[in-house]
């Protein structure tokens, strides 16, 4: 099947004050039609600004995408002039936002923000648009919508807000939808209704969707591959299922053990990643986890690895890292059962101290 | 909506009665005696005249009183007579009250129709040497004393180059509806009294429509494939306009004041120039009419500010 999107080498960068940002530095994936991805990171790793660049959306100074193509449906998209990129935007991809209070306009009316795309990119005549808009509220389950089309945001709570941006999302039928943290602003209770919702509608209409979220326990149940970034690369991509059970990437597991379990027998402590991030403006050169790795080694801060396959998993099973990798002065993660072997627990000492110097210094 | 307006009106009332207590106030312990100052160098008169003259505008009971038998007269709209014209001062007030409202709504019509658009333009072109020259001319718009602007143009515009008339709304002798002739009167008044405003404007929705431009809605409208236009036009900016109509609601106060150093400045037969007179004159009964008017006049912007609030922004309930 023909791949409905193909990102190839992405570099955006943001140019400010303090030097050029590298925001997502050489990031590619493809997504079938229909296919269902998580980007999972912790915040600053890239993954919005992935999301916005796939749209064009990145906001221009001081942002800039500098290198690769996004192959949408045949298309590249950092080729096409405006009229078909908005052609494309809310017609094909549509976006889902984190924050519902703030993503809709506060002085239009709900029936006028999701009509607008209808008649736009549909050619629908306002009749049409309103009873297509009552019948989108009522997919996503607001109740009464015929009477709540007019109302403005403010008199929906945050929870039926979202449900209206999902509504927006899928009113032009777009092949792929973007979902950038669309459970994070709200309650719990509330996170996995919307959750259901949007995995039920898009497999009702076969509609592709990356779900982009810090929280691995978001996309367990809901995509069918996980790409894990970093710093603005990909560091690990698995289906989910593979990830879940054998990760590859001393990353993915510190993200797992910050992850609460309810079938552990015993209460275990949460073992959070030390250290910060590091700074996009000069990223280390070596591995870009290195600095914060319990089980590093001299050729981490020496090289960086690539993207890979690694042993001892599923064939398109993929990690950026040294240790497990099989190649001349790595693999000494190979056999490594992270569950059970936390690591050089004096360099876990020494990213804690480095970690408790650099925020005294602040 | 009804009940709002309603109460509007009622808050209204005590406004008005302290407006009234103050003026009257000022206006009669001010130094100076009104019938002293016309009869002034008039032969033959005694103080016996005088005295009756006193009596005879009531100006000889009690400060509290007279000011009791005012308002008991102005209820029946009856401002009193001018001590000058010896007419009926409402009646001179209101006669004239539409030659400044003329000037001032023609003002109010061009802060907006060049503020708005030189505030979005500044904020769409920003830091560009446009949004520099839009920001120096709003410095300059609040720097300049209208007083003097308006003698400058006078001396460019009317005296070297006569293209413009320097005084007066009308040429004399020409047709009441003449509107080139007014056109021609009304340009240079209207343009330096509304110059405060859109130096003010242009700087309050350059603000507004960065910081609109920045919001995650109008994200939305991008990622919706909307063009340029209509987000700006359509997402953005009723979104800017909504901190504006805070500043109207106070304008028309600053016009209708600002159009007394106007008036005076281009000789315009307005009610700011007729109350400054009669305030020089100590015409009291027309300073309290003038005065009186124009507060019912900021009472009521104030209300229609209110009002419009809630038809910009839906957020605003009016119960």
């Amino acid at each position: 099947m023909a791949d409905l999107l193909e990102v190839n080498d992405l570099h955006t960068q943001f140019f400010t004050r303090d030097g050029v940002v590298h925001a997502v530095d050489g990031v590619s994936f493809s997504l079938a039609a229909g296919e269902t991805l998580g980007l999972v990171g912790e915040s600053g790793c890239g993954k919005s600004v992935t999301a916005l660049s796939l749209m064009r959306l990145i906001p221009q100074p001081p942002g800039k995408i500098t290198e690769g193509s996004i192959v949408f449906d045949g298309q590249d998209v950092l080729k096409m002039d405006d009229d078909d990129i908005r052609g494309i935007r809310g017609n094909n991809v549509a976006m889902i936002f984190q924050d519902p209070m703030t993503s809709l306009n506060p002085v239009l009316t709900i029936s006028r923000q999701i009509s607008e795309a209808l008649e736009l990119h549909l050619k629908m005549d306002k009749g049409e648009a309103r009873k297509r808009t009552i019948e989108l509220l009522e997919l996503v389950g607001i109740p009464s919508a015929k009477k709540r089309v007019d109302d403005y945001p403010h008199q929906f709570s945050g929870g039926m807000r979202q449900r209206v941006m999902i509504a927006m999302a899928l009113s032009c039928n777009p092949k792929l939808i973007l979902a950038d943290e669309p459970t994070t602003a709200l309650d719990v209770t509330i996170q996995a209704q919307i959750l259901d919702l949007l995995k039920n509608l898009a497999r009702e209409f076969r509609t592709a969707f990356i779900l982009i979220t810090h929280d691995l326990g978001v996309v367990a149940g809901m995509t069918q591959r996980i790409h894990v970034m970093y710093a603005g690369r990909i560091v690990e991509k698995a289906d989910t299922g593979e990830l879940f059970a054998n990760p590859k990437m001393p990353y993915t597991w510190g993200l797992l053990r910050s992850i609460p379990r309810l079938d552990e027998r015993r209460k275990e402590k949460l073992i959070p990643i030390e250290g910060l991030p590091p700074d996009l403006i000069a990223p280390p050169t070596g591995c870009r986890f290195e600095p914060r790795c319990q089980y590093r080694r001299d050729i981490c801060r020496e090289k960086e690895p690539e993207l890979a396959a690694v042993p001892n998993a599923k064939p398109d099973h993929e990690a950026r890292c040294w240790g497990t990798q099989n190649v001349p002065g790595g693999g000494w993660l190979v056999a490594t059962d992270w569950r059970r072997e936390v690591g050089d627990t004096s360099v876990i000492e020494e990213i804690r101290r480095g970690d408790d110097t650099a925020a005294a210094g602040e | 909506m009804r009940t709002f307006i309603l109460r509007r009106l009622l808050y209204a009332i005590p406004t008005l009665i302290g407006i009234s207590i103050i003026t009257f106030a000022i206006v009669r312990l001010s130094p100076g005696d009104p019938i002293r100052f016309f009869t002034f160098g008039v032969q033959d008169i005694t103080a016996a005249d005088i005295e009756r003259l006193r009596a005879a505008y009531g100006l000889d009971k009690p400060i509290p009183l007279q000011y009791v038998d005012w308002v008991g007269r102005i209820l029946r709209l009856d401002f009193g007579r001018s001590l000058i014209y010896n007419k009926d001062a409402g009646q001179l007030i209101l006669e004239l009250l539409p030659n400044t409202l003329q000037l001032a709504i023609t003002s109010l019509v061009l802060q907006l129709v060049i503020g708005v658009p030189l505030g979005v333009v500044a904020a769409l072109k920003r830091g560009t040497w446009t949004d520099g020259a839009i920001r120096v001319f709003g410095v300059a718009g609040h720097a300049v004393p209208a007083f003097w602007l308006g003698l400058m143009l006078i001396l460019f515009f009317a005296v070297q180059l006569r293209w413009l008339p320097s005084q007066g709304m009308l040429t004399v002798g020409a047709d009441v509806w003449d509107l080139p002739d007014r056109l021609k009167h009304i340009l240079l008044p209207a343009f330096v009294l509304s110059l405060t405003g859109i130096a003010t404007y242009s700087r309050i929705l350059r603000t507004e429509t960065l910081d609109v431009l920045g919001q995650d809605y109008v994200r939305t409208a991008h990622a919706k494939g909307l063009r340029e236009r209509t987000v700006l036009f359509v997402h953005a900016l009723r979104n800017a306009l909504i901190p504006m109509v805070t500043a109207l609601g106070g304008i028309l106060a600053v016009l209708v004041g600002g159009a007394l150093v106007i008036e005076q400045v281009f000789s315009w037969p307005g009610l700011g120039r007729f109350t400054f007179q009669a305030a020089i004159a100590k015409d009291y009964p027309v300073i309290q009419a003038g005065t009186m008017i124009a507060s019912v006049l900021l009472v009521a912007s104030y209300i229609l500010r209110d009002i419009a609030y809630a038809v910009v922004d839906p957020r605003i309930t009016v119960k």
